[in-house]
């Protein structure tokens, strides 16, 4: 039978990338293993550490979605994926769950067939440049060399913005990070441009840090977060409320120190929703009744995870900016668990 | 009266001893004047080249004296040089198992990597150097398996049911080539014969099924998909009226091949080998287990990354494509048309197509072609897909060896009585493979550095290593230098040895008479 399977395979992929979507709690269950797409290294966002641990804000949210589903915050399959490859991987179901600084785009979510399951970073394209060039505006920049990273959207919204503008530039192809940065201070661009984050994050590894500037454009809205193949509705909606429970439990004061405690039960009834002393949250996922409090345990709420990641006293040292809770006029928001 | 031998003024009996060269015309001054400044143009070249030379010493001796070592980060290694001019190597220091092993690999069974790469050494001796003694090549044979056990871990019984199966193949294939009599072969290949053809006719009936399954779900909107559910359709329509006569013409071949035994011992070992691995191999190797078990923690082919992996890709490839580059060469050499179209084919096309091409269809592509619950590993895609690329390049290579074989050498095999194999494996592969040598190790070592290709499908080799998540870790962005420079290093190291082995191995054979 395997000439069939050849031949029925080569027919319609997307008949077999429609099967392979069919119950994903299952094969992950079954697995015991959550396969978790994550990039080959964005620092503070996934890397692995000395000993090859994944560590970073990304990783965080494949931890406490296998937390969630299997009870342990280390049954994750780290899949490493390029920019080029990542899509794919999700489709043919090589992963379950995409969780690497994806931006959420109309053409992704309804063309590539994928659903975001909500943003757990909110970031926009910057611009940085040395200081002795003397820009202080990016539509200063016209007639620049840019250094950009291919497959990205910050591709697309570079040229978008220079268009706009009706000024020109040169860009200066490059497949990774890395090699864009040492591009970069070797001088083969007078700009840089990625996401701010990455941008402040490869800034403090400089050696100069104070001999460049970020220009205060950021010319995008680059929504970042993970993603799940379409026609799995259950499983979208275990990584959503994963990623919500995080946050709200950060609104409502949930730590990893008091966790414990207020687990006992609480006279805050959406506490007690969120962490399985009351209600039936975790049965309408098909998950225990403790899988929130599993998913906090793993490395606290959305806040502890931003500080000890990406957090101002770490080497990356971002602010929370945009990523503040609602209540402190940022956009992170999550709807109310009842 | 004189004396007349007293007369002679002088006779030397013995010749002077020759007097040292002047100064201007031997000895270093000699070698200087005649190799840096022999004229006005090669004295300004020497100078540049001096001056380039200096500038680059000026530059990277300090760079590497100045060389931190111990630093946990590349901020730290700032700090320590202070603006001077040096290296971070602590990045190496502290990676050091990530480059080498990767970072999933479990460092308690590095011992396992170290042990067969010294094994490797072993069993690759006897078949580098001819002195020593054959009976090695045992262990050369043997090697693949106690290396793909010390690796992967698992069970040691897996590997050893596979070379027990191979061994009973091989030996039915000498059983019914040689060793029993006609009569005995004639009911063998009747078998074998009935066997074979009721199979492809039913492989033939079940292609047509599902050709018109195809087409049917093609359908007949637009001109392409009209065109499509045509071919469809008239290559369902061969299928179904040609599976039962090929089935019995197939068949009838093969019984009608019992007299020289050639085509019947091949196949009826290889319908063996098919249904021993299907159904004999799980369940030998468990109850072998489950007596004796001799078992290594497992590592999954996705653990497997830095300098190892492009020693495990190198090492595996090279030896599988030689014997299968060998194969498509006298294919394509062959009278046959049909061997011949297919190797002729199966080598441009693989020639056509850049080597990333095919890695990225092995990552991505045959993702959707598989079912998803289908657990074809990585390494096992991205080996045969090199593997199928480097076997392409050597089978022209040694097509090139076949062809500068005098046709003498060839007629001259006929004349001695020797049929095809035997003339190919005594007279026309040693002389044409040695001819090949040079070509062979230019493709092995080209093939050997472009395992770092699959950095580009997000596997972790020692280049994947460097870009992904060394350059990437909040530790050691920035860090350029250092990791390549040790990643060139090793590969020259590597690449040297074989040219300067390959450049032996020809001066050993060679056998001319200049």
């Amino acid at each position: 039978m395997k000439k069939s399977v050849f031949l029925g395979a080569l027919t319609v992929a997307g008949i077999i990338a429609g099967g392979a979507s069919a119950a994903t709690l299952d094969e992950v269950k079954a697995r015991g293993k959550l396969n978790c797409g994550v990039t080959t290294g964005v620092p503070g966002f996934a890397e692995p550490d000395a000993s090859g641990v994944w560590q970073g804000f990304d990783v965080a949210v494949c931890r406490a979605v296998a937390a969630a589903v299997l009870g342990d915050g280390n049954a994750v399959e780290f899949v490493p994926t390029t920019g080029k490859t990542r899509f794919t991987a999700l489709a043919s179901g090589e992963i379950d769950l995409l969780a690497r600084n994806t931006t959420w785009t109309f053409s992704r979510d309804v063309d590539l067939k994928f659903e975001f399951t909500g943003v757990n970073y909110y970031d926009g394209q910057g611009f940085m440049v040395p200081t002795e060039l003397g820009v202080a505006s990016a539509k200063d920049l016209d007639g620049a060399t840019v250094c950009i990273q291919t497959g990205t959207t910050t591709e697309l919204n570079l040229a978008d913005f220079f268009r706009s503008n009706n000024i020109s530039y040169e860009p200066v192809p490059i497949e990774t990070g890395a090699e864009a940065v040492q591009q970069y201070i070797a001088g083969a661009c007078d700009v840089y441009t990625t996401d701010a984050s990455a941008l402040a994050a490869q800034r403090a590894n400089f050696e100069d840090p104070s001999a460049h500037v970020l220009l205060p454009e950021i010319v995008s809205k680059e929504p970042l977060g993970p993603l799940v193949r379409h026609g799995d509705n259950e499983w979208a909606d275990i990584a959503r409320w994963t990623l919500n429970a995080l946050i709200t439990a950060e609104e409502l004061g949930v730590t990893s120190v008091n966790l414990e405690e207020l687990s006992a039960g609480t006279e805050n009834p959406e506490v007690n929703r969120l962490l399985g002393t009351e209600g039936e949250l975790g049965s309408m996922l098909g998950l225990d009744a403790g899988w929130a409090k599993a998913a906090l345990g793993v490395a606290g709420n959305y806040g502890e995870i931003f500080e000890k990641n990406i957090g101002a006293a770490t080497p990356i040292g971002l602010a929370r900016g945009l990523n503040a809770q609602w209540t402190d006029g940022g956009l992170i928001y999550s709807p109310p668990f009842r | 009266m004189s004396d007349s031998t007293s007369n002679v003024a002088f006779v030397r009996t013995e010749q002077i001893p020759p007097s040292a060269p002047p100064m201007a015309a031997s000895g270093p001054v000699k070698w200087v004047k005649d190799n840096l400044f022999s004229g006005v143009f090669n004295t300004i070249l020497t100078l540049v080249a001096f001056y380039v030379v200096a500038r680059f010493a000026v530059f990277v001796f300090p760079w590497f004296y100045n060389g931190v070592w111990d630093a946990a980060s590349r901020k730290e290694c700032l700090e320590i040089l202070d603006g001077v001019n040096g290296a971070c190597f602590a990045v190496l220091v502290d990676r050091w198992d990530h480059l080498v092993f990767g970072f999933k690999y479990p460092p308690e069974g590095y011992w396992r990597i170290i042990l067969s790469v010294v094994l490797l050494l072993v069993a690759a001796a006897p078949a580098l150097f001819s002195s020593l003694p054959r009976k090695l090549l045992f262990f050369t044979a043997f090697y693949p398996f106690l290396a793909f056990w010390l690796v992967w871990g698992g069970s040691l019984w897996l590997p050893l049911t596979i070379l027990g199966l191979i061994i009973a193949t091989l030996l039915i294939f000498r059983l019914i080539s040689s060793e029993i009599s006609v009569d005995v072969r004639k009911l063998v290949a009747g078998a074998i014969g009935v066997i074979c053809g009721a199979g492809l006719a039913y492989l033939l009936f079940i292609g047509a099924q599902e050709l018109v399954f195809i087409a049917n779900s093609v359908g007949t909107e637009g001109l392409v998909s009209t065109v499509a559910y045509g071919v469809f359709w008239i290559m369902a329509i061969f299928a179904y009226v040609f599976c039962i006569p090929m089935g019995i013409f197939v068949g009838y071949a093969i019984f009608n091949s019992f007299e020289d035994g050639g085509l019947v011992s091949i196949v009826a070992s290889l319908l063996f080998a098919y249904l021993a691995f299907s159904f004999l191999l799980a369940p030998i190797w468990m109850a072998l287990n489950a007596v004796a078990p001799i078992e290594l923690p497992a590592v999954a082919s996705r653990d497997m990354g830095g300098f190892m992996l492009n020693m495990l890709l190198g090492t595996i490839c090279v030896s599988l494509s030689i014997p299968l580059g060998i194969l498509l060469a006298l294919g394509r050499q062959s009278p046959m048309p049909l061997i011949k179209g297919v190797c002729v084919v199966f080598i441009e096309f693989i020639r056509g197509v850049p080597l990333i091409t095919l890695l990225f269809v092995a990552n991505v592509m045959l993702a959707y072609f598989l079912p998803p619950e289908s657990n074809f590993d990585l390494i096992l895609r991205v080996i045969i897909m090199i593997t199928l690329f480097s076997a392409a390049y050597i089978a022209e290579v040694i097509r090139g060896g076949l062809a500068a074989l005098p046709k003498g050498q060839y007629e001259a095999a006929d004349s001695l009585g020797l049929d095809y194999a035997q003339a190919t494996r005594l007279i026309i592969l040693p002389q044409a493979l040695k001819i090949s040598i040079p070509g062979i190790v230019n493709v092995a070592v080209g093939l050997f550095k472009d395992t770092t290709l699959v950095s580009i499908i997000s596997m972790f080799d020692l280049v994947g290593m460097i870009r992904g998540p060394i350059q990437n870790s909040t530790e050691w962005t920035s860090v350029y230098w250092e990791v390549y420079g040790f990643g060139a290093l090793l590969f020259f190291v590597v690449c040297y040895s074989i040219s300067q082995y390959s450049q032996w191995l020809e001066r050993q054979l060679n056998t001319s008479h200049h």
